[in-house]
């Protein structure tokens, strides 16, 4: 008993426990729940980008077969619903706070953007409640819309909220402007740059559903959703929305079909059939259908920026200045204002030692999707600035982009390193990430590669990024003064059963990242229990104390720490117990894996022992310690931790069909220490997919009448497997300094670093076609253009 | 209200049905196998791909009335009575070749039906193209490719030639 096998601890790459489910079918998503006298919710959208409504006729869908209820924007107005709330508020540069005009559960006189909801109608079956949906009838006036980020900020653009003057939601600064002005003037040399980060829609394969229950006897409300942080959404609809305690709402968020951001988000959808199902006093469900996620499921990035590099003579970087627009959509997502701020400016130092950085962000809303956090959230933005520049900057300056970068990287001896942008990086070594990955991928071979391509009449490009990020988020006072209404520590439970099996309750959520396994496996590195033995409870606010969710890469550096906190406790319990029963002193009992030994003897006691013990508490210090081994604790993070490490993409064009191939891609990542280097991989490859995802593929498009015109998967291109090629991964570690286990954070590293590798290698592989810059994604389009249109079409 | 016969995993249903419904509804709604899941109502990404006689179909592109007499077979029937897994369930596992198990099923059973139609093993490039129609947002597909062409060695009794390649 409690003997761990050495494999299943810390830096095993055991096989996940929760796969036996999903192979075999039998995981539950909030779609396969099903509830007793369940009925269905299909929520009609606005078919406008902006429109005023005069008024909604109902009757005829409400006559129809089927049909419990309809309701409208007005009903729930009419009962003092809250709107969605904004989690996060910035401030302006002359600090007066940002606009934030409210968001209606559902539209209220106005309709702005394709996709807002305007009714929700409630029937036995959901080809019921669809067809009567389609009976509604809406008059719209539509009004002109403004539909892209440039354009909101221009004189005379059709005003998305009354109360957002000029359509800006906040223009915001970071930086010491006057200092960075002096290093521009001193500066041998200046490098500008301007970039649109694209916009993309995160296209997890579980649409986003939602089952609202209300027990007419209790007044209990449950709702089932797909979320990555069922107790945020409990505190942000419960508080701010529906006006209902937390002790009268469970939120649970069972099996999810990944989230890569868009479901941290409080959505309209979870209001409705939660509110709705008191109304028609039984359970309802939603599932969207996926063109109902392209116009409602948060949009990730849509970024315009320009930026100005100051170098010395040899080539040092001096200063950098930024000015970026970002787009918030519509309405203010739930963390949406923070991600061009404090998730990306306080990021545009990079791996390098710029000594002054001055970044201005306006935010502005426009008359699309909200646009909130996606996989990487800000950092990925500021990264394939940086790393867009840095190569735009070697090659004006003459220098290797490798020297170049090496040359103005942070030294090792320099951490802790206070960048001028707020953050203090603990630990890292991008010399030796570097180093690592240019073995790995065979860079210095590569002008044979290109030779040998060129010969088979093919463009070949390597490109690099040296990156870094931060994650693990967040400490609370931190993120607290910089406007973040909630804190984001975590929480975790051990509750070491009488017979010594353990059941872990963690805060945060697994939806897709193998948490059941990973949480288990530092359970086995401690207390030596099996993880056959541990199991992990996530998901359920009735179960789990608290929790902030996952999002970040937060759950091993916030959530794994605060499960140590609690084993901690377990063991100094466990010690006090141990010491009775073995008539020694507290201070002289050790314990390692699942064993209490007196120090210097062989007097042992298992986990077990103490566990039944406490249990059954006979022979028990009842008056000193109270009965269980039960133990929860709440850690908040010291500090955000710094994954990096190097991306090197090496592509190749066919200058016939303008289509970019990827032939390789390293990936030499620190993501501190590792739990389970399997899990560590998968996250990796999936991350860097993603990326080239974003490079290559993928972009919502809207026309300018605001129109969603990538609205399907028949439009919108997914990365598929026939897209990609084989990624090479690997770590290099440096721990993080400042929590227990000196984990970093992987979840996000790879959608991150990727985008500029590949955008570095493309523009390589077109380098004979005077090419300074291409806009992501790199379509076959623009790279038939540039090879066979000539320079005027290539500048884009 | 029209009445459709089949099989499903070896268990004959006779099940009252709209003209609408799709074959995953029946799946899902009628017969509570959950397992089969809806990604796109586009036809593009595969999360609903079951066998039906042998052959892998999308189950949202088909409609339940044209599946009288059908023998369906879903990710619930692929797994022997005594719990065993499938060699493609297995490899999935091996390989980590699931993140957040939504596409899984329909990958699983995308991938049985490729290995089953190329008896003389396949190459990796074949194995990326025969999964066009199936979309993965977790892994980047690398991981699901590695065990495919594990489970085909299994499946064959020979080895394929990715998996050579990678000795």
């Amino acid at each position: 008993m409690n003997v761990v096998q050495p494999f299943e601890g810390i830096g095993a790459s055991v096989r996940r426990k929760e796969d036996f489910r999903f192979l075999a079918g039998r995981g539950q998503y909030t779609d396969d729940i099903n509830r007793p006298g369940q009925t269905h919710a299909v929520i009609l959208r606005s078919p406008h980008a902006h429109a005023a409504i005069s008024g909604i006729d109902v009757s005829a869908a409400k006559a129809m077969p089927g049909v419990v209820a309809v309701f409208t924007g007005p009903d729930m107005a009419a009962e003092n619903i809250g709107g969605l709330p904004c989690g996060w508020q910035i401030h302006n540069k002359d600090g007066s706070p940002m606009a934030e005009p409210p968001h209606p559960v559902i539209a209220v006189g106005k309709v702005r953007h394709v996709g807002d909801p305007v009714a929700v109608v409630i029937a036995e079956s959901k080809a019921q409640a669809r067809d009567a949906a389609e009976a509604i009838v809406v008059d719209y006036a539509p009004l002109p819309a403004v539909a892209t980020t440039e354009a909101a900020l221009s004189a005379g653009a059709p005003l998305v909220h009354d109360g957002a003057p000029g359509n800006l939601c906040y223009d915001w600064h970071i930086g010491d402007k006057a200092a960075l002005d002096a290093a521009f003037a001193r500066a041998a040399k200046v490098v500008s740059f301007e970039t649109t980060n694209n916009r993309l829609v995160p296209n997890a394969m579980e649409p986003r559903s939602a089952i609202g229950e209300y027990d007419t006897t209790s007044g209990d409300y449950t709702l089932y959703t797909t979320s990555q942080n069922p107790h945020v959404i409990r505190l942000l609809m419960g508080a701010f929305v529906l006006h209902i305690p937390e002790s009268k709402l469970r939120v649970v968020a069972p099996d999810v079909g990944g989230g890569f951001g868009s479901k941290i988000y409080h959505y309209a959808e979870e209001a409705i059939v939660t509110w709705a199902s008191a109304k028609v006093k039984r359970p309802i469900k939603w599932t969207a259908e996926r063109t109902e996620s392209f116009m409602s499921d948060a949009h990730g990035r849509d970024h315009v920026s320009k930026a100005e590099l100051a170098l010395d003579a040899e080539g040092k970087i001096l200063g950098l200045r930024v000015h970026t627009l970002a787009n918030m959509g519509a309405y203010l997502s739930t963390f949406a204002p923070c991600v061009p701020t404090y998730l990306y400016a306080t990021l545009l130092a990079g791996v390098y030692t710029t000594p002054v950085i001055y970044a201005e962000v306006k935010a502005v809303f426009t008359n699309t999707v909200p646009v909130d956090a996606y996989r990487g959230a800000g950092r990925p933005e500021a990264t394939y600035l940086l790393e867009r520049l840095m190569d735009v900057a070697a090659r004006e300056i003459g220098m290797d982009r490798v020297e170049f970068r090496r040359k103005n990287f942070i030294p090792v001896d320099a951490f802790p390193y206070q960048t001028p942008v707020a953050l203090q990086y603990d630990s890292g070594d991008y010399f030796a990430t570097l180093d690592q990955a240019l073995e790995s991928a065979d860079w210095k071979g590569f002008e044979a590669r290109r030779a040998a391509a060129a010969a088979k009449g093919k463009l070949r490009g390597i490109g690099i990024s040296t990156y870094l990020e931060a994650c693990g988020i967040a400490p609370s006072a931190v993120v607290g003064s910089l406007g973040a209404r909630a804190g984001l520590y975590e929480v975790g439970t051990i509750r070491v059963h009488p017979t010594g099996s353990v059941t872990v309750l963690t805060g945060t959520h697994s939806h897709g990242q193998g948490h059941e396994t990973t949480l288990a496996q530092l359970v086995a590195d401690r207390l030596g229990v099996p993880i056959a033995q541990v199991d992990v409870v996530h998901g359920d606010t009735a179960k789990v104390p608290f929790g902030m969710g996952t999002y970040g890469s937060r759950s091993l550096a916030v959530g794994g720490s605060a499960m140590v906190k609690a084993m901690d406790k377990i063991v100094a319990k466990g010690k006090r117990i141990a010491a009775h029963l073995m008539e020694a002193s507290v201070e002289d009992v050790e314990f390692d894996r699942g064993t209490f030994r007196v120090a210097g003897t062989d007097k042992t006691k298992t986990l077990t022992d103490i566990s039944l013990a406490a249990y059954v508490p006979h022979n028990y210090p009842i008056d000193e310690i109270e009965p269980g081994l039960d133990e929860t604790a709440f850690y908040d993070p010291k500090n955000f931790t710094y994954p990096g490490g190097c991306h090197i993409a090496e592509v190749e064009i066919d200058p016939e069909t303008g289509k970019v191939s990827m032939v390789n891609f390293t990936a030499v990542d620190d993501v501190g220490r590792v739990i389970n280097p399997m899990i560590v991989e998968g996250q990796v490859q999936g991350g860097v997919a993603q990326g080239i995802g974003q490079a290559l593929l993928e972009a919502a498009v809207y026309d300018a009448s605001g129109q969603l015109l990538s609205g399907s998967m028949m439009d919108y291109t997914m990365p598929r497997a026939d897209d990609l090629a084989p990624v090479s991964v690997a770590t290099h570690t440096t721990l993080c300094t400042h929590n227990p286990l000196g984990v970093k954070g992987c979840g996000e590293v790879g959608a991150i670093g990727s985008p500029p590798a590949v955008m570095n290698a493309v523009v390589d592989a077109l380098k004979g076609y005077g090419v300074r810059h291409i806009e992501m994604p790199a379509t076959p389009a623009k790279i038939w253009n540039i090879i066979h249109g000539g320079r005027a079409m290539a500048a884009e | 209200m029209p009445q459709v016969t089949l099989t499903v995993n070896g268990s004959t249903h006779t099940v009252e049905v709209e003209a609408r419904t799709l074959l995953v509804e029946l799946l899902r709604e009628k017969l509570r196998l959950t397992g089969t899941h809806v990604g796109c109502d586009t036809s593009q990404c595969g999360a609903c791909v079951v066998h039906m006689g042998g052959d892998s179909i999308k189950s949202c592109t088909i409609l339940a009335v044209q599946c009288e007499g059908a023998d369906v077979t879903t990710i619930e029937g692929l797994a022997a009575a005594d719990g065993t897994l499938h060699p493609m369930q297995e490899a999935f596992r091996e390989y980590h070749a699931l993140q957040c198990g939504f596409c899984t099923p329909g990958m699983v059973m995308s991938a049985i039906d490729l290995v089953n139609k190329h008896p003389a093993g396949l190459t990796e490039q074949e194995i990326r193209e025969g999964l066009e129609g199936n979309l993965c947002r977790c892994t980047g597909y690398h991981n699901i490719v590695k065990a495919i062409a594990a489970a085909a060695d299994v499946m064959h009794g020979k080895r394929s030639e990715l998996a050579r390649a990678a000795e």
